[in-house]
């Protein structure tokens, strides 16, 4: 059994629309997924549904991490238990550092993992640790003590993200359109992140627009996403074959027509 | 509220209890009987304060005027809702010991233990400048470090310093907050007791922040302390209070008047972090003057209390003067917080700037009230306001009442307000990465209060965001 598990996921929106119209999708530790579809096919709402975003319900199906079915789980519990999404438009927290909120937010994932007992990381250890992971990811240093993503540049907000996840440790990262809005120096390093970090302890689902980040992250698996439905599945050369020949030999016929 | 806090605070009541016990002791003699029964307000009690701190005769008659001020005073009928307080249940007056005490080691136990919860001991240890705690209503242990008192500054206790100062004391006291300046500026003005009386003498920068605990210990006593704090030219003082009170079972008044005098290029910054319980009327009075070139601030932290009004006022007397105001309020279930500040420009090139953060919670109602007010000459005037008002569920209120008179064209306003609420996307965002909805708004909120803790004393930031975090701790959810 994979450790991230779809089955039959619907989604609609708070009005009742449906966005997400049944999805089957297994991703194991050590494996890189990419889910590619054209704007509108509800690839960023399958992303907020795994992740728990209170504005999207699920209407059928089951989300199963580690054997466990999450759908009832509120989105903190969902990071504790190791889900982790990478936004595509990170939220800025004015007045609260990276440093503190990295701090507080690995402090909460300990203690879940603690049986609820504080454990807070040792200053040291956390020092040494984000230091690591800034430099491994090219983060400049003042961004540390800079109000989490107030006033950063896009590319500044998705290596955060990314810094986000790497100490974070999540078994599951879903990295939603993280290469939009990046030079390819920053997607190098972004895509070089996710590379280090998928292996034995951490699976990958890469949600994207287009090819491009998939030329630095090799996906083990690409699904076609669209209309709020995986149409098709296969191996990297499928990604090749969407940039080639776009999204349109997928298209259900009344909406190309559209 | 959780066992231990209970069990806590019987401890502390227990604790108080004691204390008081022993004051029936120590109050045996007939003269004394009285300042353990006396509630009410008279001048026979006028009379036997001036007579117990062995006054001079102005001070009596200062104080005699003042009570005739505030009986004629009508209540205020803006601001808060003080018709419920019953000046005629009150302890005016308690004096906890016989004399003050200098150092630790001469003080009670059981006021040393009410004090070690207040962590009294390790912020002298840390790096204290001096402290002045204020114990019921006389400071009983005071301190000054040797160094300051080789360069002149005084840091007493207010009645220390009338006795030990008089002239000073007489040139300055009620010149800034004249004693019918409002009803409950004249009632202090009465009945006073305690607080900090601060000189810095010219060109001498004190570099630590000088400190004074309050604390209200005895249920239905009001507490009236008085400060007064010169800082002569080029001189430089912070001084810091925070307070904390236990909780009773009827309400309490604090009432308060600060002075200050900031003279040519001098320095002052102010700092408070106040958290009243949910039962203490705090109807405070501060008001300083700033001459030429000269700064003052005020940084002004406002949590508990049952009813806060409080605004810090700046008159900028001389040419290029600088004020400051900083100030948050933040209001739970049963609180009304009015708060706010006042800057008046009466020099040329002076300039101001009062950030306010408001956040209200649980039905709380959390507001700013200032004034802005620029005098005819007072040309190429600057000055900015920021109020921010955060609001966490349905039924909090905040209100913003900015009043603004300028007689004066050649000047320089900027006033923004904003009113906000947490947004979903940004709890969902932090959620995401393990934190609680609790954790989250808490973040959230201390990030928003962030450019006040900032400007905090590193203990009393870390105090202020622990405070916001029990606040918030089961307030969602």
């Amino acid at each position: 059994m994979a450790y991230l598990e779809l089955r039959d996921l619907h989604v609609a929106l708070e009005d009742g629309t449906p966005i997400v119209k049944g999805v089957d999708l297994e991703i194991d530790l050590n494996e890189k997924h990419a889910i590619m579809g054209p704007n509108g096919s509800g690839k960023s709402t399958l992303a907020y549904a795994l992740m728990g975003h209170p504005a999207y319900e699920i209407t059928g199906g089951e989300i199963v991490l580690d054997g466990e079915n999450i759908v009832e789980l509120e989105a903190d519990e969902r990071a504790q238990k190791g889900l982790f999404l990478a936004f595509q438009y990170p939220h800025a927290i004015p007045g609260v550092t990276v440093t503190s909120f990295l701090r507080s937010a690995i402090n909460a994932i300990r203690k879940a993992r603690n049986g609820g007992v504080d454990d807070p990381i040792p200053v040291k250890e956390f020092r040494t640790e984000i230091l690591a992971a800034m430099e491994r990811l090219k983060v400049p240093r003042e961004l540390a003590q800079r109000y989490l993503n107030d006033g950063f540049s896009g590319g500044e907000k998705k290596r955060v993200e990314i810094l986000q996840m790497a100490l974070l440790r999540p078994r599951i990262a879903v990295l939603d359109e993280t290469d939009s809005g990046l030079d390819i120096d920053a997607l190098r390093i972004v895509a070089g992140g996710v590379n280090e970090l998928v292996g034995p302890e951490m699976g990958a689902l890469v949600i994207t627009h287009y090819q491009r980040i998939l030329n630095y992250i090799t996906p083990d698996k690409v699904h076609v996403f669209v209309g709020g439905r995986i149409v098709a599945s296969g191996g990297k050369e499928l990604a090749e074959q969407l940039e080639a020949e776009g999204y349109d030999a997928f298209m259900p016929k009344e909406e190309v027509a559209a | 509220m959780t066992e231990l806090t209970r069990n806590q605070e019987l401890t502390e009541n227990e604790v108080i209890k004691e204390i008081r016990s022993e004051y029936q002791y120590g109050f045996s003699t007939p003269e004394d009987y009285f300042f353990k029964s006396g509630r009410g307000l008279s001048h026979e009690l006028v009379d036997a304060i001036s007579e117990h701190k062995n006054e001079p005769e102005w001070m009596r008659q200062f104080r005699h005027r003042s009570l005739d001020y505030f009986l004629a005073r009508p209540l205020p009928e803006w601001g808060g809702d003080v018709s419920e307080i019953d000046f005629d249940n009150i302890f005016y007056y308690i004096k906890p010991t016989e004399k003050q005490a200098s150092s630790w080691d001469d003080l009670p136990a059981e006021i040393k233990d009410t004090w070690d919860k207040l962590g009294i001991p390790e912020a002298e240890k840390k790096y204290l400048a001096g402290v002045g705690a204020q114990y019921e209503s006389e400071v009983v242990y005071h301190k000054l470090q040797a160094d300051l008192e080789a360069k002149g500054v005084i840091f007493l206790d207010m009645d220390s310093g009338l006795r030990e100062h008089e002239e000073l004391v007489k040139q300055y006291f009620g010149t800034v907050i004249p004693q019918n300046d409002n009803k409950f500026a004249a009632l202090n003005s009465a009945v006073w007791s305690g607080g900090s009386f601060i000189y810095v003498p010219p060109g001498v920068s004190i570099e630590m922040p000088l400190q004074a605990y309050f604390r209200i210990n005895a249920e239905n006593m009001g507490q009236f302390e008085r400060t007064l704090i010169i800082v002569d030219e080029d001189a430089y003082v912070h001084y810091v209070e925070g307070c904390t009170a236990p909780i009773y079972s009827s309400d309490s008044l604090h009432s308060a008047v600060v002075e200050i005098i900031v003279k040519p290029r001098g320095r002052c910054r102010y700092t408070t972090i106040q958290n009243w319980s949910n039962n203490v009327y705090n109807l405070v009075t501060k008001r300083a003057v700033a001459y030429e070139g000269a700064t003052m601030e005020w940084v002004d932290g406002n949590l508990g209390s049952k009813l806060t009004m409080k605004y810090p006022a700046i008159w900028l007397l001389g040419e290029r003067a600088h004020g400051e105001v900083l100030s948050i309020a933040f209001a739970g279930k049963g609180q009304h917080q009015d708060a706010g500040a006042k800057c008046v420009h009466v020099a040329p090139n002076t300039t101001s700037v009062i950030t306010s953060k408001s956040i209200s919670k649980n039905g709380g109602r959390a507001g700013y009230r200032g004034l802005l007010e620029v005098a005819k000459g007072a040309t190429g005037s600057k000055s900015k306001v920021v109020c921010d008002a955060l609001i966490l569920d349905e039924e909090s209120r905040s209100d913003t009442y900015p009043y603004i008179r300028v007689d004066e064209n050649d000047v320089d306003l900027g006033h923004e307000a904003t009113v906000s609420k947490i947004g979903e996307e940004q709890l969902f965002y932090l959620m995401s990465r393990g934190l609680s909805e609790a954790e989250a708004s808490a973040m959230i909120v201390s990030g928003f209060v962030e450019p006040i803790t900032k400007e905090l004393p590193l203990e009393y930031a870390v105090e202020m965001n622990r405070l916001i975090q029990l606040q918030m701790e089961g307030s969602v959810g």
